[in-house]
C-alpha cells in the first residue's frame, strides 16, 4: 500500500482520536478521511480508503460506504482550485446561473472535468449555508460571497494569475450585515 | 425594533474580534460559577420559564427537554450542539460560530452542568471549515483560561467540549442521524423510540441543541427568564436570529424580537422587497422545509412559531427566502425539490423513491410538459411520503411542494394551458 | 404483561413484543419487506405501518413495542393507503421483469403487490437501472430490482460476521455492494438469497434451471457436516436441482452453510451407477451378481483378523447397523468409522457427543474452544456461538490457531500445553470459568487423533470435573464432530476398544490385514492399504474406487431414505428425493445382499424392517431429548501419570472447507467456492 499519513497528518490524527473513547475508534473516520484527502490533493484514492479502515480497525466496506455517502469526500481528483458553485433556491434567485457561466466560460463547459494544467475543476452543489451572502462559491476551504458573473470571472482569473484574493464578500460588507447597514 | 442593548448576540456581524478578551468585554463568562452554583434545577427551571424552544427548526420547548435526560452518575450522558446548519437560506448559526463562539462554548457548559453530561460534540457541517477553525481557537482559549476543561470556571464540574466537523450531509442535521455521523457511519436516521434522551450517542443519554438554543442560554440565565420571555409572545419568546435572502435590497442576518410582523422583519432590516413589497410574490418564512406563503398572508402574519404554523407554514429555522413578481415559482420549488432529492439518506423506501419522482413531476410541470392531473398525481405523492418516513426529511420534502399548489395552483394550470411555460 | 387492543379486540401480550409480533399473536398479517426476525430491526422498508390511537402519524409496527392500554388498527383506509403508497414506490424504480427472474414465484415483491398494491401504476418517468454486482461464484445480482431491505446487510454483519456488504451512496443511488465487488468470504454468504425478498440476489449455480412450481420438494435431513440441518431438497425429474433450509430453531435456525446448500451439483458427476471388478489391473463393468459373488469371495478367502470394515462419514445409520451385524456375525473385529485416526476408547455417548445441544449454547455464559475450527468445521454452529456472544459478550476462549472465528475470543495459547495451566490455575482465563455458572467445552477432532491424544483427553477430564463444566441440570462438555455419519456410528460401536486408522494401516503394511472393505469410507489414505485388497461401496469415482478391486456402487444421501444422529445425538429422518444413478442401490441393499449371500438369515425385505431390529438393539438411540443432558461418563478412571503433550501446533482437519467429502469434491460450485476463497487470500 503506497499511502500513509505523514508527519503532520499523524499529529492531526492522533488529535482527533483523542476526541473520542478509547473503545469508539470508529468515530474518528470523518476526520482521518479529511486528514488523508488533505494530504492526498483532495481526493481519496483506493490505497487512503483502506489506510484509514486499517488505521481504525473498520472493515473496508464500512469506509467505503461512508466515503460514498458524504458529498465532501472526492473520490476522483480534483483541480487544485476545486470551485463549487451553490445553486439551490437562495442562491438561484440571486443569480447563480450567471456564477455558473463564468465556471463554465474560464474553467470547462462540463463540470468535473479537472483543466489540463491541474488548476481547477468546478461542481454545483447544493446549499453551502450563506444564503444571505447569495450567489456563492467555496473554493478550496474558502466562501465568496456576493458574486455576479462579474466577480466570478475576476476570482477565476486572479487565480491563474497567481493573484491575491479577498476571501468572504466580494462587495465589500462586514459578514452578514445588510450593505445599507455597512454604510 | 429590538434594541442594541436587548440584542444577546452583539458581535453577529464580527465587528469585533471572537476572541475571549473581546467576549469578556461583551459580557461573556461574567461569574458563570455563580450561575452554575444556584444548581441544575435552577437552570432547568429558568429555562422552561423563558419559554425558549429550540431554534433548529421543531421548535421543541428546551427546558422540558432538558428535564428529560436522566441523572444517574453512573451513565456518561452527552450534550450535543447541533450546527449543521445546512437547511438552504439559514446562514445564523455560522456567524455565532465564527463572530461569537464564546457564547456557544459558555452556553455548552451551562447545559452540560444542568444535564449532568462532562462531554460536549459541536457537530458543524463541513464546508464550515474556516468556522470549525474559530470554533477550535476559541475552545482552546477558553479550556486554557480554565473556562472549560476539569473544574471549569472552579465549579467542580468537569466538562470537554470537542468539535466533529462533518463532510456534506444535510441530513445530518437530523439529530439521530447526527449520532450515526458521530459514531462514524453513514448519517441515516434511527428509529424512535429509543429516543436519545435515554439512548443517544453511543447508548448513552444525550440531548441534540441548536447553536443558537445553547448560545442564549447565558445571556437568559443572567438577564433572567422573564426578562427573554418580555419579548414576543406567549410560548413564542425571546429574540431571534433571522436569515433574509432572495430578492430583498439589503439580504442579511439580523436578531429580532420574536413575533415581529414578516413585512416588518423586511422592510426595517432587509431593505424591503426589491421593487416594493407590492412587486412581492411570496416568502418562505422559515428555511426551505417549510411551505411558502403567498403576499397577501405575508402582509400581515407575525414571525413566530404559532403565527406562522396558523397560516400551514412555520418558523422553522427563520430563514426568510423572499420571491419578487419576477420568480417561476416552480422552478424554484423544482430545485428545492432536487435539494431533497440529493440529501434523502436512501433509507427508507417513500423518502428514497419518492423524492426523485417528485422532483421530476415539477421539472415536467416547469417546462410545461404537465397537466391538472399530474399535479393531483404529485399531490398524492407528496402525501404518500408524509409522515410515512424514518424521519422528517420526507415531510420536508413534501410540505414546500404542498405549499405551492396550494396557494399557486390555479395561476399555475392557467399557465400550462395558455403553454407559457415553454422553456 | 400488556392489555392491548388490536383492531378493537382485547388481547394481552408479553411485555417485549413489538407491535408486529403481537399483531400475529392476534392473527393479523401485517405486510413486511426489511424485518426478519432473526435480523435486527431495520425499520427501512415501511410496509408494516400501522395505526395507533392517539399517534399522529401512521407507526412502523415492527419497531414499535407495544405500550399498555394502547389501540391498535391494522385495517383503517389510512393504513391501506399507506401500504398502497410503499408498494408503489417500490415498483416505480423495479423493473417488472418477472417473466425473466429466477425468483418469480417465490417473490415477497410479487405476492404484496396482488395483496396490497393499488393494481395500477401512475409513473412515467424514466427507470433506474443499477449495475449487476459481481458478489462470487454462488451470489447472481440484479441491482435493478433491489428494493434497498438492508437484510442482506445485517445478515453479513450480524450473522455470518463478515462486514462484507454495504450500501453505498445515498439516496436514490443508493446501491448494494461488496468492497470493489469482491466475493463475500463465508461460509454461509448463501443465505442472503433466501433472505433477498425480491429477485436482486439471486442463486447463481441455479440461475434459470427450473421455475419451483415445476419442482418437487422432500424434506430431509443435509450430511455435509455433523450438524444435521433441516434441509428441503427440489428435484426436477431425477436431479436435484437445488437445496434450501428448512427453519429447525434447535439445530440450523433458518441458514445452511454453502456446501449444504451447493454441493448438490456434485450429486450429478463422477457418479458410480454401475458394479466394477478390477481384472488385470483394470476395472471393467460387471453385473451385480458378479460383482457381489467376488465381494464374498473375498470375504470367505481371508480369515477375519485378516479383514478390515471401515465405514464413511456419509453412511445412513441403518446401513451401519448391518454392516455392524456383517462384523459381528464375521467375527471381525477390526472395525473403524473414525477416518481421520481418532484413537480415544470412548465407552460412552456421552465422551464424544457435543452434549450442550446447539440451542443451549445460548445458555452458557463461558466458553472455551479447544482444538477445533468452528466457523469450518460447522457453520452453523459458529453462526449461533457468534449469536450468543453478540447478545451477552460471554467470555470466549481458544486454545489453537489464532483463527478468524468471526467473534471476538481471548486467544490462549497456540500450544495444547496451555491446558495445564487451566488446570494448575495459572492462565488467567481460569477466572472467567470460575466464575461461569454454565461454562462449556468444545473440542476439536483435530486433537483426538495425535500421539497424546489420550493425554489430552485426561487433562480435559479433569477440567471438566475441576471446574463448573457438568452440574445438575448442565452438560457443557462437548466433542465436536464433522462427519454426519459418525455419532451414530460410535453409537453403534464400529470402532475398536483401543484400535484406530493407524493401527489398521500398519496391520495392512505388516501384512496381517489383507482384506479393507471401505463403506463409503472416502477419505482414509488409501496409499497406505495398497497391500490389500480393497472392496469399495460408495458413491463417486473418488480416491476410494481408484484403488477397488471391486466396486459397488451405492446412493447418496437425498437418494435413499435413513437415519442420521447428529453431532449432539439428535437422530434425523432423512428421506429420498431422488433415485441413485443407473445400477447403483441404495446401500442398506447392497450389505443386506451380502449377508444374503453369506447365508446369514437376517430376513429383511425393507428398510421398516431394520429400522425395528435397530429400536430393539439400540432403543437409546431413538430417545433424544432435546430437553434435558446426559450425564457425563468419566472415560479414565485416573489422570495419565505422565502430562506431556507435544508442542507441535495442531494439525487442524479440514484444509479446505468446500472439498470434504466427495459430493463436495465432485461439484463444480464447489470448485469454484475453493478457488475464489484462495483468490481472496492470496
Ligand atoms: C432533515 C433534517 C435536518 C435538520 N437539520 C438541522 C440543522 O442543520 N441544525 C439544527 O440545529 N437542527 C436540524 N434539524 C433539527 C434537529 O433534528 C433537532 O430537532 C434540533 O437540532 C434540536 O435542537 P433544538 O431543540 O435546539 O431546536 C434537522 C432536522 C431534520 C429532520
Ligand atoms: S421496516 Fe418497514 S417493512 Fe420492514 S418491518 Fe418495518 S415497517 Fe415493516
Ligand atoms: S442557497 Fe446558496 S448558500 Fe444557501
Amino acid at each position: 500500500m503506497s499511502f500513509a499519513f505523514n508527519e503532520k497528518s499523524n499529529e492531526l490524527a492522533n488529535n482527533a482520536l483523542a476526541k473520542y473513547p478509547n473503545d469508539r475508534k470508529q468515530s474518528a473516520v470523518m476526520p482521518f478521511l479529511d486528514i488523508a484527502q488533505r494530504q492526498n490533493d483532495n481526493w481519496l484514492s483506493q490505497d487512503c480508503i483502506e489506510y484509514v479502515a486499517n488505521q481504525l480497525e473498520m472493515p473496508f466496506i464500512k469506509v467505503w460506504e461512508v466515503v460514498t455517502f458524504y458529498t465532501m469526500y472526492n473520490t476522483q481528483p480534483v483541480g487544485k482550485n476545486f470551485v463549487q458553485v451553490c445553486t439551490t433556491t437562495p442562491c438561484w434567485l440571486r443569480g447563480s446561473e450567471h456564477v455558473v457561466r463564468a465556471c463554465k466560460e474560464i474553467i470547462s463547459e462540463n463540470p468535473k472535468n479537472v483543466s489540463a494544467d491541474n488548476l481547477f475543476s468546478w461542481m454545483e452543489v447544493e446549499c453551502l449555508g450563506a444564503c444571505v451572502n447569495a450567489p456563492m462559491i467555496q473554493i478550496n476551504d474558502d466562501f465568496y460571497e456576493d458574486l455576479n458573473y462579474e466577480t466570478t470571472k475576476n476570482i477565476l482569473l486572479s487565480l491563474i494569475d497567481g493573484k491575491p484574493l479577498q476571501v468572504g464578500s466580494q462587495i465589500g460588507r462586514q459578514g452578514s450585515k445588510g450593505v445599507s447597514d455597512a454604510k | 425594533m429590538l434594541s442594541n442593548k436587548d440584542k444577546i448576540f452583539t458581535n453577529l456581524y464580527g465587528q469585533e474580534s471572537f476572541g475571549l478578551k473581546m467576549a469578556y468585554a461583551r459580557g461573556d463568562w461574567d461569574n458563570t460559577k455563580a450561575l452554575m452554583s444556584k444548581g441544575a434545577d435552577w437552570i432547568i427551571d429558568e429555562v422552561k420559564n423563558s419559554q425558549l424552544r429550540g431554534r433548529g427548526g421543531a421548535g421543541f420547548p428546551t427546558g422540558l427537554k432538558w428535564s428529560f435526560m436522566p441523572r444517574d452518575p453512573e451513565k456518561n450522558n452527552y450534550l450535543i450542539v447541533n450546527a449543521d446548519e445546512s437547511e438552504p437560506g439559514t446562514c445564523k448559526d455560522r456567524d455565532m460560530i465564527r463572530n461569537d463562539p464564546q457564547k456557544l462554548i459558555e452556553g455548552c457548559l451551562l447545559g452540560s452542568f444542568a444535564m449532568q453530561a462532562h462531554k460536549c460534540y459541536i457537530y458543524i457541517r463541513g464546508e464550515y471549515y474556516n468556522e470549525s477553525v474559530v470554533l477550535e481557537k476559541a475552545i482552546a482559549e477558553a479550556y486554557e483560561a480554565g473556562l472549560i476543561g476539569k473544574n471549569a470556571c472552579n465549579s467542580g464540574w468537569d466538562l470537554d467540549v470537542y468539535v466533529h466537523r462533518g463532510a456534506g450531509a444535510y441530513i445530518c442535521g437530523e439529530e439521530t442521524a447526527l449520532l450515526e455521523s458521530l459514531e462514524g457511519k453513514k448519517g441515516q436516521p434511527r428509529m424512535k423510540p429509543p429516543f436519545p434522551a435515554n439512548k443517544g450517542l453511543y447508548g448513552s443519554p444525550t440531548t441534540v441543541n441548536n447553536v443558537e438554543t445553547i448560545a442564549v442560554i447565558p445571556t437568559i440565565l443572567r438577564r433572567g427568564a422573564s426578562w427573554f420571555s418580555s419579548f414576543g409572545r406567549e410560548k413564542n419568546t425571546g429574540t431571534k436570529v433571522f436569515c433574509i435572502s432572495g430578492h430583498v435590497n439589503n439580504p442579511c442576518n439580523v436578531e429580532e424580537e420574536m413575533s415581529i410582523p414578516l413585512k416588518d422583519l423586511i422592510e426595517k432590516h432587509a431593505g424591503g422587497v426589491i421593487g416594493g413589497w407590492d412587486n412581492l410574490k411570496a416568502i418562505i418564512p422559515g428555511g426551505s422545509s417549510v411551505p411558502m406563503l403567498p403576499k397577501h398572508i405575508c402582509d400581515d402574519v407575525l414571525m413566530d412559531f404559532d403565527s406562522l404554523s396558523a397560516v400551514k407554514s412555520g418558523l422553522g429555522t427563520a430563514a426568510v427566502i423572499v420571491m419578487d413578481q419576477s420568480t417561476d415559482l416552480v422552478k424554484a420549488i423544482a430545485r428545492i425539490a432536487y435539494f431533497y432529492k440529493h440529501e434523502s439518506c436512501g433509507q427508507c423506501t417513500p423518502c428514497r423513491e419518492g423524492t426523485g419522482w417528485m422532483w421530476r413531476i415539477l421539472e415536467k410541470i416547469a417546462v410545461g410538459n404537465s397537466s391538472s392531473a399530474e399535479i393531483d398525481k404529485l399531490l398524492d405523492v407528496t402525501k404518500q411520503i408524509e409522515g410515512h418516513t424514518i424521519c422528517a426529511l420526507g415531510d420536508a420534502a413534501a410540505w414546500p411542494i404542498q405549499g405551492l399548489f396550494r396557494h399557486f395552483r390555479d395561476e399555475i394550470e392557467e399557465r400550462l394551458k395558455k403553454g407559457s411555460f415553454a422553456a | 404483561m400488556k392489555k392491548i387492543k388490536i383492531d378493537n379486540a382485547e388481547i394481552e401480550v408479553e411485555d417485549h413484543l413489538t407491535i408486529m409480533q403481537a399483531c400475529e399473536e392476534a392473527g393479523k398479517e401485517i405486510p413486511r419487506f426489511c424485518y426478519h426476525d432473526k435480523l435486527s430491526v431495520a425499520g427501512n422498508c415501511r410496509m408494516c405501518l400501522v395505526e395507533v390511537e392517539g399517534a399522529p402519524k401512521p407507526v412502523a409496527s415492527c419497531a414499535m413495542p407495544v405500550n399498555e392500554g394502547m389501540s391498535i388498527r391494522t385495517n383503517t383506509e389510512k393504513v391501506k393507503k399507506a401500504r398502497e403508497g410503499v408498494m408503489e414506490f417500490l415498483l416505480i424504480n423495479h423493473p417488472l421483469d418477472c417473466p425473466v427472474c429466477d425468483q418469480a414465484g417465490e417473490c415477497d415483491l410479487q405476492d404484496q403487490t396482488v395483496a396490497y398494491g393499488s393494481g395500477r401504476s401512475r409513473f412515467d418517468e424514466n427507470k433506474r437501472s443499477v449495475k449487476e454486482k459481481h458478489m462470487g461464484p454462488l451470489i447472481k445480482t440484479y441491482m435493478t430490482r433491489c428494493i434497498h431491505c438492508t437484510r442482506c446487510i445485517r445478515f453479513a454483519d450480524e450473522v455470518a460476521g463478515v462486514n462484507q456488504i454495504g450500501a453505498l451512496n445515498r439516496g436514490e443511488n443508493m446501491e448494494i455492494s461488496t468492497y470493489l465487488e469482491k466475493t463475500i468470504d463465508s461460509e454461509l454468504s448463501a443465505n442472503v438469497i433466501d433472505l433477498c425478498p425480491v429477485g436482486a440476489l439471486t442463486s447463481k449455480p441455479y440461475q434459470f434451471e427450473a421455475r419451483p412450481w415445476e419442482l418437487k420438494k422432500t424434506e430431509t435431513i443435509d450430511v455435509m457436516d455433523a450438524v444435521g440441518s433441516n434441509i428441503r431438497v427440489d428435484t426436477y425429474g431425477w436431479k436435484v436441482k437445488r437445496v434450501l433450509p428448512r427453519l429447525n430453531e434447535d439445530i440450523n435456525e433458518e441458514w445452511i452453510s454453502d456446501k449444504t446448500r451447493y454441493a448438490c451439483d456434485g450429486l450429478l458427476t463422477q457418479r458410480l451407477d454401475e458394479p466394477y471388478i478390477k481384472k488385470d489391473n483394470k476395472l471393467s463393468v460387471v453385473d451385480w451378481t458378479n460383482a457381489l459373488s467376488e465381494t464374498t469371495k473375498y470375504l470367505m478367502e481371508y480369515s477375519p483378523d485378516e479383514i478390515a470394515f471401515l465405514s464413511g462419514d456419509l453412511c445412513d445409520l441403518e446401513t451401519l447397523y448391518l454392516y455392524k451385524k456383517l462384523s459381528v456375525a464375521l467375527n471381525i473385529s477390526n472395525v473403524e468409522c473414525r477416518q481421520e485416526g481418532c484413537n480415544i476408547p470412548f465407552t460412552h455417548r456421552s465422551q464424544y457427543s457435543f452434549n450442550t445441544k446447539i440451542a443451549d449454547i445460548e445458555k452458557s455464559d463461558c466458553i472455551l474452544i479447544i482444538g477445533s475450527n468452528v466457523r469450518q468445521e460447522a457453520p452453523i454452529i459458529n453462526a449461533r456461538i457468534r449469536k450468543h456472544k453478540l447478545a451477552t459478550n460471554l467470555p470466549i476462549g481458544v486454545i489453537g490457531a489464532n483463527l478468524d472465528l468471526t467473534y471476538e475470543y481471548k486467544h490462549l495459547s497456540e500450544d495444547l500445553n496451555a491446558l495445564l495451566s487451566l488446570l494448575d490455575g495459572s492462565n488467567d482465563f481460569v477466572e472467567k470459568l470460575l466464575n461461569a455458572k454454565n461454562p462449556m467445552m468444545i473440542v476439536g477432532n483435530s486433537i483426538l487423533n495425535r500421539k497424546d491424544s489420550l493425554t489430552i483427553f485426561s487433562i480435559i477430564e479433569e477440567l471438566i470435573f475441576k471446574f463448573n463444566f457438568l452440574h445438575n441440570d448442565w452438560n457443557g462438555f462437548n466433542v465436536l464432530q464433522i462427519a454426519a455419519a459418525r455419532t451414530g456410528a460410535l453409537d453403534l460401536g464400529l470402532y475398536k476398544q483401543n484400535g484406530s486408522l493407524e493401527k489398521i494401516y500398519r496391520a495392512v503394511e505388516d501384512n496381517q490385514i489383507k482384506l479393507i472393505i471401505a463403506l463409503g469410507a472416502d477419505e482414509i489414505n488409501f496409499d497406505r492399504v495398497k497391500g490389500a485388497k480393497v472392496i469399495y461401496i460408495g458413491t463417486h469415482g473418488d480416491k476410494g474406487a481408484n484403488c477397488a478391486d471391486v466396486i459397488l456402487p451405492s446412493a447418496a444421501y437425498t437418494e435413499k431414505d435413513g437415519i442420521y444422529i447428529n453431532t449432539e445425538g439428535r437422530l434425523q429422518y432423512a428421506f429420498k428425493a431422488s433415485f441413485p444413478p443407473g445400477n447403483a442401490k441404495e446401500d442398506w441393499k447392497i450389505i443386506n445382499e451380502i449377508g444374503n449371500r453369506l447365508g446369514l438369515n437376517w430376513n429383511i425385505v425393507d428398510l421398516a424392517n431394520i429400522r425395528s431390529m435397530l429400536k430393539k438393539d439400540f432403543a437409546n438411540l431413538f430417545n433424544f431429548d432435546s430437553s434435558s443432558y446426559i450425564q457425563y461418563e468419566r472415560l479414565l478412571a485416573n489422570k495419565a501419570s505422565n502430562l506431556n503433550l507435544c508442542t507441535s501446533n495442531i494439525d487442524y482437519l479440514i484444509k479446505d472447507f468446500y472439498l470434504t467429502n466427495v459430493i463436495a469434491r465432485s461439484s463444480k460450485t464447489m470448485a469454484e467456492c475453493s478457488q475464489a476463497r484462495n483468490e481472496l487470500s492470496e
